[in-house]
């Protein structure tokens, strides 16, 4: 009797400390997203005054929607938002066709040169991008194209990262499935969309998503390339915001906000796939 | 594959090329060949030493935390507690914050006032409250924490799926020999994951050494204060700021070969199967 109830006792103090240590993390990781969305609706002034006391946590003064007009007004927040949206449209619908596209090629077609080509592309997973914008800058600077959208995103389309988790994803599909269908009367591209895709859908939520990611926070190459304003995508939009002197702070986290809810929402709506679709590429690579 | 060509290979080769150039963007001088004047720049001033050095520090600190933050974050959420779903969706959430969004708000948090040194005055009887974003001494601590804070999820899930993978009959097989928590964990659990162990640790490693954003926007001014985040990409962005494009190929060049290097030298331990 006695073993039994110090056993429970026992696990029961084990969750406990579990609990404890969940939560912990959880304020962790959750105050800065709930002081970043609390303070989008207090005064400037309030942000940091609040800090010091559980103030921080509540949203008074309210101000409604004041700082988010400010961070469209001054902060040209819907402007970047344009520009983002664009570049991470293109480098992902362009990429997952682009890349799933090359992947099914090498996986499938047999042409000269062509482990050469799937080696070169395994080698160039290793080629970081950062080590490729100063030459790329010069060539976009020669053809006119610095300042521009389509220099955003048309060098991020092809990856030889998702090309090589495309190919080794296709090369895993038993070849029989096409030739039924090649059996059947259908054509290369009814093949692929009729009975590839659906497949591998697993695949593309994964590439899709984590391109998603790295193109709407990309950062960098945003630094060297966009001049003007109405090139500028939203992380570097609020990096000059925050450069606009005064520093409002209230404004700044409500341009934060405004430009990582969306995500956020799309987040918690989607999480299984988002999670399954980071963890599949960690068990590739 | 032609988009790789010409968006990878191409710029590579170019960037060897131009390493050894005086190449500016719109110079009236025709470029001339300088052979490893640049390389000899680069590598006798100090700034770069000194932006190397911090590349490594943070890397230094922040790969074991991370990694061990997320291997323990990991192992919490898979146990079969009631809300583990949440807590995995709460510790996940950052990875949505682009870091430029991660670094404004954490502005906030790590001001003097902030409600991080709130935290800290009562935890630690005030006796420890940093200027973090202004003290050179601090900023790299700060540097470290919001990154850590951003993307250790994206680490703690690819742990977690690996975790899941490992077979219950071996963990029954160790209670059965009168194996405790610790060295289930360590016989068990460890080369169950280590493949995923491995590959987590070792793009972090690289990751590291692409500091950039948060060091860009988290100071007062780009690497700073006196230098004390500067980094590696921010020496590249400021020679191509100064249109000193052979210099700041050159950094690309060292860049590559470093994060090559790193690659491979991890490459050899990493874990065979038996």
């Amino acid at each position: 009797m006695t073993s039994i109830k110090s056993a429970k006792a026992q696990a029961r103090r084990k969750s406990v400390t579990a609990y404890v240590l969940l939560a912990s993390f959880a304020a962790f990781f959750l105050t800065p997203v709930i002081i970043m969305v609390v303070g989008s609706f207090k005064s400037d002034e309030r942000v940091l005054a609040d800090q010091k006391s559980l103030e921080a946590f509540s949203p008074t003064p309210f101000e409604g929607l004041e700082n988010y007009q400010q961070a469209s007004e001054t902060g040209n927040f819907f402007t970047s938002l344009q520009v983002s949206l664009i570049v991470s449209f293109m480098i992902v619908i362009g990429g997952l066709v682009v890349n799933s596209f090359c992947g099914y090629a090498l996986a499938r077609l047999r042409f000269r040169g062509q482990r050469l080509l799937l080696g070169l592309f395994v080698a160039l997973i290793i080629v970081p991008f950062e080590a490729l914008l100063v030459p790329l800058l010069l060539m976009m600077s020669e053809i006119g194209w610095t300042d521009t959208i389509r220099a955003q995103f048309l060098p991020f389309i092809a990856q030889p990262l998702y090309i090589f988790l495309f190919y080794s994803f296709f090369k895993g599909l038993p070849g029989e499935l096409e030739e039924a269908a090649m059996i059947d009367g259908a054509g290369p591209f009814t093949t692929f969309r009729k009975i590839i895709f659906p497949l591998a859908r697993p695949a593309y939520a994964s590439a899709g998503i984590l391109t998603f990611l790295y193109s709407w926070g990309q950062f960098l190459w945003p630094v060297m390339i966009a001049r003007s304003e109405e090139v500028r995508p939203l992380p570097l939009g609020l990096t000059f915001f925050r450069g606009t002197p005064p520093v409002q702070w209230a404004d700044l986290l409500a341009y934060a906000t405004a430009m990582v809810l969306p995500v956020l929402i799309v987040f918690v709506i989607f999480q299984r796939q988002f999670v399954q679709g980071v963890s599949n590429a960690g068990l590739k690579g | 594959m032609m988009f790789t060509a010409v968006f990878m290979v191409g710029p590579f080769l170019y960037a060897v090329y131009l390493s050894f150039t005086n190449r500016k963007l719109l110079s009236p001088l025709p470029t001339r060949w300088v052979g490893f004047e640049n390389y000899i720049d680069v590598l006798t001033s100090s700034d770069f030493w000194a932006a190397l050095k911090n590349n490594f520090v943070f890397s230094v600190v922040t790969v074991p935390l991370q990694t061990g933050l997320a291997l323990a974050l990991a192992v919490l959420v898979n146990q079969k507690l009631r809300g583990s779903t949440f807590f995995r969706t709460t510790y996940f959430i950052p990875i949505t914050f682009s870091l430029s969004a991660a670094s404004i708000i954490w502005s906030v948090l790590l001001n003097p006032s902030g409600l991080f040194n709130t935290v800290l005055e009562i935890v630690t009887f005030g006796q420890f409250t940093p200027d973090w974003l202004n003290d050179p001494r601090y900023t790299m601590a700060a540097v470290i924490i919001v990154s850590i804070w951003a993307s250790v999820g994206f680490q703690m899930v690819i742990l977690l799926a690996a975790l899941q993978g490992v077979s219950q009959d071996l963990y029954q097989a160790a209670s059965v020999d009168g194996a405790n928590a610790w060295e289930k964990f360590r016989h068990v659990t460890l080369p169950g994951i280590r493949h995923q162990l491995f590959f987590t640790l070792t793009v972090t490693i690289v990751l590291s050494f692409r500091l950039f954003d948060q060091v860009y926007i988290l100071p007062p001014k780009p690497g700073g204060p006196i230098d004390a985040t500067n980094t590696i990409m921010v020496e590249m962005i400021q020679a191509s700021g100064n249109n000193q494009i052979g210099k700041a190929s050159s950094i690309a060049v060292l860049f590559f070969l470093i994060v090559l290097f790193l690659t491979i030298f991890f490459r050899r331990f990493e874990p065979k199967d038996y």
